[in-house]
């Protein structure tokens, strides 16, 4: 599964200085619990992805922990602050211990 | 994943009572500032969307610093935090959550001034989802 995890954001490439824009971003997981069992009737160990960071030139624009309660495919819709032109990037952190991120940029116009 | 718990439903509700109490530091919440938006129905438990969304300004010294999302009915309480900066621009934020059965959903705001706000809404169930 690990292998197959695909970042993708939504951002927009062009805001004016200081606007409020909306990002969405979405990351294919199971976001496995670990309360599920298998046919054998042991349990599935949990595998989820436990934190997200969103930063913008390098400075923290957004966090979140997750809990297995989050669904599949984790979601997250939020805003940044635009100052300037730059570099959104987002963090995923999974329990095996990999991270995945995605960078986009924004012009300020 | 109800049922492996077995304390049930009361346990649930008091783990998250616990939860929120440590949270706020022994406060109790008060009401106000904070908005969660949760279905009435959510037919399929296991994606269920909320979204909070809290007054002010983000800059100012009671700003919001974090919103953690409990419910009180599944096998563990915690959902999520969100970590809110003055990048944020506005301290909202939306995703999709697995509830195992009808329950409270609740959403507690801590400030940088230490006052602490919450709400909640109940989510009628109809298939539970927990992958338990």
């Amino acid at each position: 599964m690990a292998a197959n995890v695909k970042p993708r954001v939504r951002v927009p490439k062009t805001a004016s200085k200081d606007e409020v824009i909306v990002i969405k971003t979405l990351i294919n997981h199971e976001m496995e619990t670990g309360l599920r069992k298998d046919k054998d009737g042991k349990i599935i160990p949990r595998q989820i992805i436990n934190k997200f960071t969103a930063e913008f030139n390098g400075q923290k624009v957004f966090e979140a922990d997750l809990e297995p309660a989050i669904s599949a495919n984790p979601y997250f819709e939020f805003s940044v602050k635009v100052p300037e032109s730059g570099t959104m990037k987002f963090t995923w952190v999974d329990d095996n211990g990999s991270s995945y991120t995605e960078e986009q940029k924004i012009e300020v116009q | 994943g109800a049922a492996l718990r077995s304390g049930g439903a009361e346990a649930a509700a008091e783990d998250t009572a616990k939860a929120i109490s440590d949270l706020a530091g022994g406060k109790e919440p008060q009401a106000g500032r904070i908005t969660l938006t949760a279905p009435e129905i959510a037919e399929n438990g296991n994606t269920v969307p909320i979204s909070v969304s809290v007054d002010g300004d983000l800059a100012a010294p009671d700003a919001v610093e974090t919103v953690t999302i409990f419910a009180e009915g599944n096998p563990n309480p915690g959902v999520v935090s969100f970590h809110f900066t003055p990048l944020s621009g506005s301290a909202e934020a939306s995703t999709r959550m697995r509830l195992a059965k009808t329950q409270n959903v609740i959403a507690v705001a801590k400030m940088r001034d230490g006052s602490v706000y919450m709400d909640k809404k109940e989510v009628k169930v109809t298939i539970g989802g927990c992958g338990g």
